[in-house]
């Protein structure tokens, strides 16, 4: 069974009188277990279409089901419930809370979303801990790594509940070109380790060309898709 | 909940300068309100000790009327035999009445020989008197410490107008309640200190030496002043008496007894309800303080972390626990504030006791200010405090928890 199906998924905003179609009847599917990435220039619609998937936001028309689930019209607490299940996040700026720890941010999404149990939630949060290298920093404030670690800090909040998916959202913007390999090759290793599927948005090249779906997005349309292997469909 | 309110005091310490200033302001609202409090209610306590404890007592009881003419002394509206019996079956019946006095009252004239004036007496037993106001040989200040049989207590300020000292030998002439006149002579046994209120201002005699000058056969009593064993139960015992005696009824089916507290006898009392008032008011701007620094402190806690919100949100967190985490923010502040506060005032107030502060009042002077603080206080205190601290972060807590995490997460 596919991971996301979206079937003619649209999104407008209305601005005073001025209607902007963000997505236009955008009909996809995702395999679980994969690694995707929607690429195209800003104002495409990649954000809102991860916004949508993350249930951040509800579409204006069309129908998304997410892991079995239709989730185009979930209501707020609903919504929370699901993404604390279903979806983990990493975000273009990490946004780790400044008041925990390493080790806290990642125990985060167990300990006040899941109510995870303290062993299994320490067995976790250590696994994951040495799974992207940062053990050794896990006593340490964010102000206190730096961006690589951060996101690979981010990255490992996102997988502490298994979530069947993880969505990010220019992961590696604000990363240097070395850093930003590792953090796509740690993302991957997760992704073969866990069988969590990941979809990013992204304009970087490195994160493109590691991905095995290529989605591209023009002004709000799916015009490409590009497998690993060379398949293109127009 | 603990994880919750670890955050939440991660958060406080986070913005340190800001929490402290907060916590500052909460602090002297608290040290504020906690010595008024103290100060006020010393000062209460000791003048209503002062008035009941040295001539009013905690409740008198009177027949029926008397009070409404009380300036005019009325001997015809004395209790009489019967009636001081039923009085005191039913004091008897109050467990919490530790003493009782008798007294006449009466107004007469005073002369030594050389000019004559007013005078207004109590006719007492000195045993029973000084257990009921034990105080009274205190306002003696002059003179022997008690009421001998041919002796007058003289007020201070009549020995003064009239000239009197200890031992000089007057007259006190009244008039009966059948209106014969009578007069007798007595030796100043000593010098009496006014005091405010009621009754503050007049001589004591002998109840025997009453009966004599008024020239009764048989004993009439024109009130009886109580004291309770403990102030604390005041209504418990107003109330059980009153109960009592309004079932005693004359023919016409009326109450023969009235019951009055002091604080119906007193005029000290309004301003014991103005002291009372002013602590209120102090306390309502002790809440507007709270209420207004910690709603501050929270609205800018939240516009600081909109993104913060976005991404817990984001990541699953539910509405409720966004708004409980900012709502124990404000809580954390209000407890720091009460603390701290607390632990300042009643070090102030230990101060204060430790300096023997001394005040006057009307005529008495060299009173010492003894101000303390009860659990009671601190706890109505604390509570108001962290009440108020909890209500004004919900307003904050509330748009935190129903921000849009899509929204949140694009602020800038």
């Amino acid at each position: 069974m596919s991971l996301i199906v979206a079937e003619n998924l649209s999104k407008q905003y209305i601005s005073g009188e001025i209607t902007i179609d963000a997505l236009k009847g955008l009909s996809f599917e995702i395999e679980p277990a994969s690694f995707i990435s929607f690429v195209g220039p800003s104002g495409s619609g990649k954000t809102t279409l991860l916004n949508l998937i993350g249930c951040l936001d509800v579409p204006t028309a069309g129908t998304l089901m997410v892991s079995g689930m239709d989730v185009s019209q979930l209501g707020r607490k609903s919504a929370a419930n699901f993404r604390g299940k279903n979806i983990g996040f990493i975000f273009q700026d990490f946004n780790l809370l400044p008041v925990l720890t390493v080790y806290e941010n990642i125990e985060y999404p167990l300990l006040v979303v899941q109510n995870t149990p303290l062993k299994e939630r320490r067995k976790r949060v250590l696994s994951l801990l040495d799974s992207v290298g940062m053990l050794e920093q896990k006593d340490k404030y964010p102000d206190q790594i730096s961006g690589g670690q951060k996101q690979r800090v981010a990255i490992a909040r996102a997988l502490v509940t298994n979530p069947k998916l993880v969505l990010a959202d220019e992961p590696t913007a604000n990363l240097d070109h070395k850093t930003a390999y590792m953090v796509i090759n740690i993302m991957k290793k997760m992704k073969d380790e866990s069988g969590t599927s990941f979809v990013f948005s992204t304009h970087d090249q490195k994160v493109v060309g590691e991905a095995e779906i290529i989605y591209t997005l023009e002004d709000g349309e799916l015009t490409e898709r590009s497998d690993k292997g060379g398949d293109r469909h127009v | 909940m603990f994880n919750l309110l670890r955050i939440a005091i991660r958060n406080l310490i986070r913005y340190k300068r800001r929490t402290l200033l907060t916590a500052s302001l909460i602090t002297i609202g608290v040290v504020f309100v906690l010595v008024f409090m103290a100060i006020s209610g010393s000062f209460k306590n000791m003048m209503v000790s002062q008035i009941t404890d040295s001539f009013l007592g905690h409740i008198q009881i009177h027949k029926k009327g008397y009070v409404s003419s009380i300036d005019t002394l009325p001997l015809t509206m004395n209790m009489e035999t019967q009636a001081i019996k039923k009085v005191k079956k039913a004091i008897s019946n109050v467990p919490e009445i530790e003493a009782y006095s008798m007294r006449i009252k009466f107004g007469g004239m005073f002369s030594n020989f050389v000019e004559t004036t007013n005078v207004r007496l109590n006719g007492v037993y000195p045993k029973e008197e000084i257990k009921t106001v034990p105080l009274f040989p205190e306002r003696i200040i002059k003179g022997k410490k008690n009421i001998v049989k041919g002796e007058i207590l003289v007020p201070e300020l009549l020995a003064k107008g009239m000239k009197v000292k200890i031992d000089d030998i007057i007259v006190v002439i009244a008039t009966n309640k059948d209106g014969s006149v009578n007069g007798k002579q007595f030796k100043v046994g000593g010098i009496l200190e006014s005091a405010t209120g009621p009754g503050g201002r007049d001589g004591y005699i002998h109840i025997d030496d009453a009966l004599e000058v008024l020239r009764m056969n048989e004993i009439q009593i024109s009130e009886i002043a109580l004291r309770i064993n403990d102030f604390a139960n005041l209504d418990v015992a107003y109330n059980k008496l009153r109960n009592i005696l309004s079932k005693e009824l004359n023919e016409e089916s009326k109450p023969i007894f009235e019951v009055h507290t002091w604080e119906k006898l007193s005029p000290f009392y309004n301003i014991a309800r103005m002291i009372d008032a002013m602590t209120f008011s102090i306390r309502l701007m002790l809440i507007a303080i709270v209420l207004i620094s910690i709603m501050n402190v929270m609205i800018m806690a939240v516009y600081e972390r909109i993104r913060e919100i976005g991404t817990i949100a984001a990541i699953g967190t539910l509405p409720g626990k966004i708004l409980t985490m900012f709502v124990l923010e404000g809580f954390s502040l209000g407890i720091l504030g009460a603390l701290i506060g607390n632990v300042i005032g009643v070090s102030v107030v230990y101060i204060l006791n430790i300096s023997n502060i001394t005040f006057d009042f009307g005529r008495q002077t060299g009173l010492v200010l003894s101000p303390t603080v009860n659990f009671t206080d601190i706890l109505v205190i604390s509570t108001t405090v962290i009440i108020v601290s909890i209500l004004a972060s919900l307003q904050p807590a509330f748009k935190a928890s129903r921000m849009e995490p899509i929204k949140a997460l694009r602020h800038v």
